[in-house]
């Protein structure tokens, strides 16, 4: 082409994708579509992937404005588990508000809540036999405690302290425990989702009955390893859930950096021919109906299932982290699908199972089952202040057994030590 | 002992997977064209239709896939043994091995481990560009955690690959491809050379082990010792009998945990030092051998530790035998070392 016939084309644009509202904007979610609830259709869990591509672009609801569970896709829970879920919801929320306060008083390095993400991994968690395995991102604390583990012990972690089961070795919040199903945390984002399919397949070689499930946030589906353990698991059939928490926000990158402009995370799924579903996240039984279609569906060799879960990240990221710096105040109230211990709460009033009265007297309990059990946390010791580990596990469990050369590390930091009178 | 048999290099490192899949039936076989073809080189021919499509299977292309598949299929409790195609290839997966495999036992407290083996052909010599002839070791040398092994036998390559089946933890297991059919002399203008009467190629039919971190005194010698692994061992081989120097070679075979006793005691012995490996220079293994050699060693040496390495450029295609550490490389080293 020549330069002349250049100059006739109109010049070429850059589109950098901006949020709608920054700080001082007000907040108007007006045009996010809700559907009603009770109104997206539930197929049948034999039915092929590709029958219902819409559902990758709906939105799964099962509680309407009303507090009533309506709709195919109502997991007609008794109201004994849906207690249950508002209480593991509830003492979710309220460990975070009391570690979220420790990591302020200094007590430990580092906190994530996952304040307004509750219904997500505690409507999965209950959903899900105790012994399928949980490939989590660091959000996803809900399972843990769904699953009743040691409240005490995760607060141990978050301390570092010396009855931390992952030895003071690892960044707080980022538990491990093979026990309850749970893979140690990385980091690193969605790595664990190539891991799960591994899980998964192995399992399925083995001819093991059970199943795995990953959790990643929007943002890290861009990352490779989103993409390949798609693929592995559409290829192998792989008996897995693939979770995608959006909560619209990656510390400060609006979830249009991840895509969402063009189309939704659900809708990822497609691609790969596996079944895809988009969820509202706020809604706990609509999580847990979610989580049970997907795992029939795996548990009867029907391949993977991509959810969505359309939720809002009400805090920061993390303690390290300040919101107002980049988002509108108003974004966490003006968000259209409510709060989901709220909504559940409303609900279990309306079907006559709760009152404002009993919450407000759960909410007391748990409040304090979580300080009773911070102070038992506590005579371990809490971070930086003497009660760790002695120095010398610094070198242990890099491998199996410790090699010379680590050895040699160890007793020249020890002599190091003991020569500066430490 | 079991039966003794003729092996070159990809035979042996078949029948040490064929073993281990024979003796666990936790251990499976994963990788790009692995399956139904057998591989690339060949080395797992013959495995999926004798241990079936479960455990000897083929893969997407995609590393980073492969590895994570693994770390979670350890994490169930299979010990995966996947094929990276071509060490080349490795470093999208260079995450899920470094910050995950790698990782697990220490940041889980052993909740988790990574039992995981990865096979991968690497280093140059066949005229295979940048893509087919990199010798990436010292970037995984580097991350704790995980252990690096590189065998220059068919025997050393079935009894190492057994042990790092068996071994808990991830261990990288590269292929010198260069002499998987024969041991390299270094002269590529020259016939090529078959394992056909090399000792290291009577490899046993059944099970047995080479220890890790154990390195091998292929030649013992008094004048200098000579640090290498892989092809190399073969090349100064060659060199130290045309040149006639009392060399003493020390085939490493583990680089990661290292045989510090072995080299220490050789270059005691000896008094002199040179370094052979085929990856680049500048923060290369040698290097590290070099640091070692210098903190355990300095007042043995009558000389300066010499390194003859890859260049620093990339691998390049026409020019590969200027850039391989070949006999005239070797030799310049050698003479440098010994003229005083």
């Amino acid at each position: 082409m020549s330069e002349r016939d250049r100059a006739n084309l109109p010049p070429l644009a850059l589109h950098v994708p901006e949020p709608r509202f920054r700080p001082g904007d007000e907040a108007d979610f007006s045009d996010i579509a809700v559907p009603p609830a009770g109104a997206t259709r539930r197929p049948d869990t034999a039915d092929a992937a590709s029958s219902f591509h819409e559902l990758a672009y709906g939105l799964v609801r099962v509680l309407d404005d009303e507090g009533n569970a309506v709709g195919p896709w109502d997991p007609r829970l008794d109201a004994d588990a849906k207690r249950r879920m508002l209480r593991s919801m509830a003492l979710t929320r309220a460990f975070d508000e009391r570690m979220f306060r420790a990591q302020r008083q200094g007590k430990t390095s580092f906190y994530m809540k996952s304040t307004g993400e509750e219904a997500v991994s505690i409507g999965a968690a209950m959903a899900l036999a105790a012994d399928d395995m949980c490939f989590p991102s660091y959000r996803q604390q809900g399972i843990l405690i769904t699953r009743g583990y040691p409240i005490v012990t995760m607060m141990n972690q978050i301390y570092s302290n010396k009855a931390d089961p992952l030895e003071g070795r690892q960044l707080p919040i980022m538990y491990s425990s093979k026990e309850y199903g749970f893979f140690s945390i990385s980091g690193n984002l969605a790595t664990q989702y190539p891991q799960a399919v591994g899980w998964a397949m192995a399992s399925a070689a083995k001819g093991d009955t059970r199943i795995s499930a990953t959790w990643c946030g929007e943002g890290s589906t861009a990352e490779g390893d989103f993409h390949s353990a798609l693929t592995f698991a559409t290829v192998y059939k792989a008996p897995v859930i693939f979770n995608v928490v959006n909560n619209q926000w990656a510390i400060s990158s609006f979830s249009g950096f991840a895509g969402a402009e063009a189309t939704t995370f659900a809708a990822r799924a497609i691609g790969y021919g596996i079944a895809g579903l988009r969820v509202d996240g706020n809604d706990a039984l609509a999580v847990y109906a979610a989580t049970e279609w997907a795992a029939e569906r795996a548990r009867t060799n029907q391949g993977p299932t991509l959810i969505e879960h359309f939720t809002y990240r009400a805090e920061g990221h993390s303690t390290s982290d300040d919101p107002t710096a980049y988002r509108s105040a108003g974004e966490p109230n003006a968000w259209p699908l409510g709060d989901p211990i709220r909504r559940l709460k409303e609900h279990l009033i309306k079907i006559g199972e709760w009152d404002e009265e009993r919450h407000a007297a759960q909410d007391l309990e748990l409040a304090e089952l979580v300080k009773r059990e911070q102070k038992e946390a506590e005579k371990n010791g809490i971070l930086g202040h003497g009660m760790h580990q002695p120095f010398e596990s610094m070198f242990e469990g890099v491998f199996e057994t410790i090699p010379w050369h680590l050895k040699e590390q160890q007793q020249q930091m020890l002599d190091e030590q003991k020569a500066a009178g430490l | 002992m079991s039966d003794v048999t003729q092996m070159n290099m990809i035979q042996a490192i078949n029948s040490a997977m064929d073993v281990m899949m024979e003796r666990d039936p936790n251990v499976i076989v994963m990788g790009e064209d692995v399956g139904y073809f057998g591989g690339v080189f060949r080395a797992t021919a013959g495995l999926q239709a004798k241990y079936g499509k479960a455990r000897a299977f083929d893969t997407p292309i995609t590393e980073i896939g492969i590895m994570g598949v693994a770390i979670g299929m350890g994490a169930y409790g299979l010990r995966p043994v996947p094929e990276i195609q071509f060490a080349d290839y490795i470093y999208p997966a260079l995450d899920q091995l470094v910050s995950e495999a790698a990782r697990l036992r220490y940041r889980s407290a052993a909740d988790f481990t990574a039992p995981i083996t990865i096979r991968s052909p690497y280093g140059g010599g066949i005229f295979g560009g940048q893509t087919h002839s990199q010798s990436p070791e010292g970037i995984f040398t580097h991350v704790s955690g995980m252990k690096t092994v590189i065998p220059s036998t068919p025997y050393d390559a079935k009894g190492l690959l057994i042990a790092a089946i068996e071994d808990n933890d991830p261990v990288l297991f590269l292929e010198p491809k260069r002499i998987y059919n024969g041991p390299f002399h270094g002269h590529y203008d020259r016939p090529a050379k078959t394992w056909a009467d090399h000792p290291g190629a009577q490899v046993p039919e059944g099970h047995y082990r080479v220890e890790l971190g154990k390195a091998s005194v292929v030649r013992p010698g008094e004048a200098v010792t000579i640090l290498c692994y892989g092809t190399m061992v073969h090349v100064v081989a060659n060199t130290v009998e045309e040149l006639g120097v009392d060399a003493e070679i020390v085939d490493l075979r583990t680089l990661v945990p290292l045989d510090i006793e072995t080299i220490e005691e050789s270059v005691k012995k000896t008094g002199r030092c040179l370094i052979v490996h085929e990856a680049t220079r500048t923060s290369g293994f040698g290097a590290e051998l070099s640091a070692q050699v210098q903190e355990r060693c300095f007042y043995h040496l009558e000389a300066p530790i010499e390194r003859v390495t890859g260049f620093d450029t990339p691998y390049p295609h026409s020019l590969e035998w200027a850039y391989f550490p070949g006999p005239v490389r070797i030799g310049t080293a050698l003479k440098k070392i010994l003229k005083d």
